[in-house]
């Protein structure tokens, strides 16, 4: 059995719904050597319906706010003035905390000269984990109504492996969340489809990998098999498409039922266990290459 | 006038939002259109808008450090909790190790800027991305675009709803159908808030049924109403079944069921709505779906 070195790919892509969760459980259970997967689509995580065994551990996760002592607070409004973020008002007699628009920077507590704001920890969602076979899953799960995805996503991807693989199912979109999700990622791989919605985010996807210096290359789920513009648009910007999962209806209705449709198709299964090698190679030749050198 | 607001969202990304926002504004023939998945934005792509107007959308503040006057301490690195601050590759003549400012990861919080012994830090207003009015065949359309790397999506969603609204009272427009972003926290939040009445797209699989379970839960916490439709829904015919019943548990109306089929994508090629596809199941349940939102609307 081969083994891989802790890397950390990231699964992602700018549009929902391409099949990131998908491809993600489908090759960590291909490659069949010890994984952990961090499913860090806090907002809808989808990863554990894979696993039969259900979700085993659940922790409470939360992220500090500040909680005013009145025996010690004078009023004097140093904390809201200096919170960019209006998450403290201050009048004459009272003094409001509004945790929801709070992003955790510390500020109040340092500016405030009474010492009258400490950090007491405000439970913003779960994380949860579960094995079966040689995969382990470790999933965050935003409580509904919050809005705190990304400090979540921070808290989850601190679970990656040191001594095996790390796959980390990513968040769609090209904002805050994602960028927690991919950011200290060693490589990822961006799924799309051959239509003008996916052309379009993934054009801003592989615009923000630029920008965070990720190696990346391209997964093509649901293609026709011909010349699609995601194959010119690849060409015109030198990106690699590694692999292409052809668009069949058995596959959708595979994928409806919960199964793992990729690892089931045999050619598809072997072009999984084929991503790892090509893309330690890719990491490699980054690391030579000038332009791809990681900070 | 009393303007209503239909808001499409789905929790489960790529279930048709865009498509169904389209052919639903396309059946209205006479609305405002408002895309709120900033992230990702698509609805330009099958609408025909024509740009009328473009605008900055300026949000938060990000911090720059002089690097003439950085002495190199490091207090700023060891305060911020966004690991914000890193070490500069360019030293000076005495060698000091500077810091920058990693702008993808700066919320501008200001922190760095108070504990900074040498002033060298300030907070500069920060450019978050862009507006955009066009015009289509239905009406004046609002939306936008992120900036890459860019934070404060719940802002520029408030930003183009508040627009929009503002263009309906304007041009006397009663009807608002906005495409809403994927999942469940903040630029979903910011989509639903206020709304006439909401729409979920899904799709008969696990993920669409668990993602639809947390997505009405969001809803009923905001107090909106709202119908359900599932896409592709003979893919899976036992799964449709099953989260009707879901929905249904939840209070929620069914506004019908949409066949699976390749218009979805030839639309998109086109740049045309769905409902302009010469698929009969397609359009006729579209059709349905329509006329059983008009009813709250």
């Amino acid at each position: 059995m081969m083994n891989y070195p802790p890397l950390q790919i990231a699964i992602a892509s700018g549009k929902g719904g391409t099949g990131k969760t998908t491809l993600a459980v489908n090759l960590a259970f291909a490659l069949e050597v010890p994984v952990r997967l961090l499913d860090c689509d806090v907002e809808e995580p989808n990863a554990h319906l894979y696993f039969y065994a259900g979700l085993k551990e659940s922790v409470p996760v939360s992220v500090q706010v500040p909680e005013i002592d009145f025996a010690l607070c004078q009023f004097c409004g140093d904390c809201s003035r200096f919170c960019r973020f209006n998450a403290l008002a201050v009048g004459k007699k009272t003094a409001l905390v509004f945790k929801e628009l709070c992003h955790n920077c510390g500020g109040c507590k340092l500016v405030c000269p009474h010492q009258a704001i400490r950090e007491v920890p405000w439970v913003i969602g779960k994380k949860e984990i579960v094995s079966q076979d040689s995969v382990e899953l470790i999933q965050g799960c935003l409580d509904i109504g919050r809005v705190q995805a990304s400090p979540l996503i921070r808290i989850i991807r601190k679970e990656a492996s040191k001594d095996k693989l790390t796959l980390i199912d990513c968040p769609p979109g090209t904002t805050c969340p994602m960028i927690a999700a991919v950011e200290g990622s060693d490589y990822a791989l961006l799924v799309t489809e051959p239509t003008p919605f996916g052309l379009n985010d993934l054009k801003l996807a592989v615009e923000t990998l630029r920008v965070l210096k990720i190696p990346f290359g391209i997964i093509l789920n649901r293609s026709q098999g011909k010349d699609s513009i995601i194959h010119s648009y690849c060409r015109e910007e030198g990106i690699n498409i590694l692999m292409e999962i052809p668009d069949r209806r058995q596959i959708a209705e595979a994928c409806s039922r919960g199964e793992l449709a990729f690892c089931q198709d045999e050619e598809i299964r072997s072009q999984l266990r084929e991503l790892l090698p090509t893309i330690m190679m890719q990491i490699n030749f980054s690391m030579v290459s000038p332009e791809g050198v990681r900070p | 006038m009393n303007i209503k607001e239909l808001v499409i969202i789905s929790g489960k990304g790529g279930t048709g939002k865009t498509s169904l926002t389209a052919a639903l504004a396309k059946l209205s023939g006479h609305c405002v259109l408002a895309d709120c998945d900033v992230d990702a934005a698509d609805l330009h792509l099958v609408t025909s808008p024509q740009r009328e107007k473009e605008e900055p959308f300026m949000a938060g503040w990000e911090a720059v450090i002089d690097s003439q006057k950085c002495v190199g301490c490091g207090i700023c690195q060891n305060l911020c909790r966004y690991g914000a601050v890193l070490n500069s590759t360019q030293t000076d003549t005495k060698s000091t190790v500077k810091f920058v400012i990693e702008k993808a990861f700066c919320e501008g919080c200001g922190v760095c800027v108070w504990g900074c012994p040498a002033e060298a830090i300030e907070l500069k207003s920060k450019l978050s991305g862009q507006w955009f009015q066009s015009r289509t065949p239905y009406g004046p359309m609002i939306h936008a675009r992120l900036g890459i790397a860019s934070e404060n999506s719940g802002k520029l969603v408030s930003q183009v709803r508040f627009l929009a609204k503002e263009i309906a009272q304007a041009e006397q427009y009663d009807l608002i159908i906005t495409d809403g972003p994927p999942g469940i926290g903040c630029p979903v939040i910011a989509s639903i808030t206020g709304a006439s009445h909401l729409l979920v797209v899904t799709e008969p699989t696990l993920s669409g049924a668990h993602d639809l379970e947390r997505v009405l839960k969001l809803a009923a916490h905001f107090q909106l109403s709202v119908s359900v439709c599932i896409n592709k829904w003979d893919l899976n015919p036992e799964q449709t079944g099953l989260i009707e019943n879901q929905a249904l548990n939840h209070k929620a109306k069914l506004a019908g069921r949409i066949p699976y089929d390749p218009v979805f994508s030839e639309a998109q090629v086109k740049g045309i709505s769905v409902s302009e596809m010469d698929s009969i199941p397609v359009k006729e349940a579209v059709d349905h779906i329509w006329s059983h939102l008009k009813s709250y609307l």
